[in-house]
């Protein structure tokens, strides 16, 4: 099941461990990406606070924990190559796993419909 | 000899790649008397030096010991008329105030008067050295002195650090300041607030003094969220970090409210005063409750900046953070002499947080901006503010009828106009405009800054541009939109017409090369 923040995030749960990126719409949004900065694996962040830095020709951005968690795993692949953020926000250029602390949070992020909806708003 | 530079045109390129429209192609690369410039490395010889230096006798005693260096490093050298027409002919390949409007927004790049130069390089000043015993310096220490003084007058604050050697670094110095006071009450305090509508510099300086940064929302109208600062104080939060006029280009109204708030709640107001120019000999921020505030001398006061010259950034203080002020300070004493307290000065040197840079602070910048000071006079300082404020007006309201402007209706506007690229068409952006104008001969404006507006264009004409010069950029400013807003694919390959077409910047980030490799 996959959820969306407002803040253009992505959250893919798999069991009890969920996958965060940004989305289609973010990356197009930001421009050609040179730079990703990925949290620590073992970090515990809290839904809400910064938990990555991605930088663009325009300007470096925030990405947020999306829910609370600890941080399993980061994408190796985008230290070499950032641009995967720009060809495949929404699956290879994945930015870390997370444990999922409280399974409530999930709920009052988007679904899929949701958040095509609020971007129609935009 | 003088083969074309592989980073820019070449003989073999195309009319179209070349940017030669129209005109033959140039067995040079050169464009009438426009000279292509090769690098270095393509036009120096291993054997050839502009210097007769005499031969090294193998006998002689030598200091270096095993450190010795035993071959050549594969430098090459120049004569020194090519060394010198290496450098002019990329000096006019360089655009800067001398040669044209410079609209950079939060730059304030306006004329440096020739009058400021003529003073900063009397030999009084020029010639001396910041180790020169103090009463062989007593002028140049009256200049320093007499300007933090103005400086003081001008802000209506009660002291100033003349130090700080930029904005950002005197923007850590108020920081610095601030952190100071706190610790002395035994007040470990960890957060500053800083709002979107600040200058990108401030959440960068609270975090490299050690503190959490916490965003504040603007308004819709561009102004700080007064609420939700409101709502954030607490026992906390160290300061906040205001900029004003802020970076959407308004005023922020509620500085007097802000400010009152913070202080109930034990925190202390850092302004960002890279923007005075447009309040100068208007508004006093002592009146509005600033505790710290730096001042650009290279901008309001028309130092040289901008790849012209260094920057210089004092900070005025509060009653509450003056003790506080970095090493060293001007004095005068009972006869009239001027010293400079130091580290030695034990007891007059107070709680001071310490020395912020080896020497007293940039004295070529402090005799040009005293300069325009007293050249001006307090009435003349009053109508830059004013003639800012009156050109950033006719840029927005000569422009809003056909490009987004988002806080157009917040009033009128600061020094700089800010617009946004809602109605653009065919993928076109803001960077394309911003190349656009550079076909047109115009340096572009700031792009993508502030954030808060989608791809904004950021438009600081100054006051020293005339009404012609104004209305010719209009002229420029409204092709290129229009072009934009019709989805012109061309404006997309521009500029054409520029010593280098459109640069890979996401090469250049994501792949920089960083040494020449023939």
């Amino acid at each position: 099941m996959r959820y969306y923040t407002d803040e253009h995030e992505w959250i893919e749960v798999e069991g009890d461990i969920a996958t965060v990126g940004i989305t289609e719409y973010a990356q197009g949004q930001l421009g050609d990406i040179v730079f990703v900065e990925l949290p620590e694996v073992g970090a515990l962040i809290e839904q809400g606070k910064d938990a990555a830095v991605v930088e663009s020709v325009k300007a470096a951005s925030d990405v947020y924990a999306p829910i609370t968690g600890e941080i399993t795993e980061v994408n190796p692949a985008l230290e070499e190559d950032p641009a995967l953020v720009n060809s495949a926000p929404e699956d290879g250029g994945w930015f870390f796993k997370m444990t999922i602390a409280d399974v409530g949070e999930l709920d009052g992020l988007m679904d899929e419909d949701g958040y095509k909806a609020f971007l129609e708003e935009l | 000899m003088n083969a074309p530079n592989k980073s820019g045109w070449k003989p073999e390129m195309s009319l179209a790649e070349s940017g030669f429209l129209g005109g033959p192609v140039t067995t040079t690369g050169n464009r009438g008397l426009m000279l292509e410039e090769p690098l270095l490395f393509e036009i120096g010889r291993a054997d050839v030096t502009g210097v007769d230096l005499p031969d090294v006798d193998p006998a002689a005693p030598t200091r270096l010991g095993g450190l010795a260096r035993s071959e050549a490093i594969g430098l090459v050298g120049l004569t020194e008329p090519e060394t010198v027409r290496h450098y002019t002919r990329l000096s006019r390949q360089n655009y800067g105030i001398d040669l044209g409007f410079f609209p950079l927004g939060s730059c304030t790049m306006k004329h440096n008067p020739r009058l400021n130069e003529k003073m900063a390089r009397l030999p009084g000043f020029a010639d001396i050295h910041p180790l020169a015993p103090q009463s062989s310096v007593q002028g140049a220490l009256e200049v320093v002195h007499q300007l933090g003084h103005w400086l003081c007058k001008l802000t209506g604050m009660p002291a100033v650090a003349m130090s700080p050697k930029a904005g950002a670094h005197g923007e850590l110095c108020g920081i610095l300041a601030i952190r100071a006071a706190h610790e002395a009450r035994g007040d470990a305090r960890e957060v500053v607030l800083v709002p979107e509508s600040a200058h990108g510099t401030n959440p960068a300086t609270a975090a490299f003094a050690g503190y959490r940064v916490e965003d504040i929302p603007a308004t819709p109208e561009g102004r700080v969220d007064v609420a939700a600062l409101k709502a954030r104080l607490g026992p906390d939060v160290a300061g906040v970090m205001i900029t004003n006029p802020n970076t959407c280009g308004l005023f922020e109204k509620d500085f007097r409210e802000i400010a009152d708030a913070v202080h109930a709640a034990g925190g202390y107001v850092y302004c960002d005063g890279a923007n005075f120019n447009a309040i100068v000999g208007k508004v006093r921020p002592g009146d509005l409750g600033v505790d710290a505030m730096h001042i650009n001398l290279h901008k309001t006061f028309s130092t040289p900046h901008g790849g012209g010259g260094p920057g210089s950034g004092p900070v005025v203080l509060s009653e509450a953070l003056a003790p506080y002020a970095p090493l060293p300070f001007i004095r005068k004493d009972a006869e009239g002499s001027f010293y400079l307290v130091e580290e030695e000065n034990r007891e007059e040197r107070g709680p001071s947080f310490g020395r912020m840079t080896a020497f007293h602070g940039q004295m070529g910048m402090f005799t040009r901006a005293l300069t325009y000071m007293l050249s001006h006079g307090a009435d003349g300082l009053k109508q830059v503010a004013e003639d800012a404020v009156l050109n950033a007006n006719y840029i927005l309201r000569s422009m809003e009828d056909i490009l987004h402007a988002p806080f157009g209706a917040s009033g009128p506007c600061m020094h700089e106009a800010l617009f946004g690229d809602k109605d653009f068409t065919n993928g076109l952006s803001t960077l394309d405009v911003a190349k656009g104008l550079i076909d047109e001969g115009y340096h572009p404006m700031t792009v993508y800054f502030p954030l808060v507006v989608h791809g904004a264009m950021l438009v600081e004409p100054t006051e020293t541009e005339s009404k012609a010069a104004i209305d010719q950029f209009i002229t420029a400013f409204r092709a290129v939109t229009e072009r934009a807003l019709e989805g012109d694919e061309a404006l997309k390959q521009a500029p054409y017409y520029s010593p280098r077409r459109r640069l890979d910047e996401t090469g250049a980030a994501r792949k920089p090369k960083l040494a020449y490799e023939g």
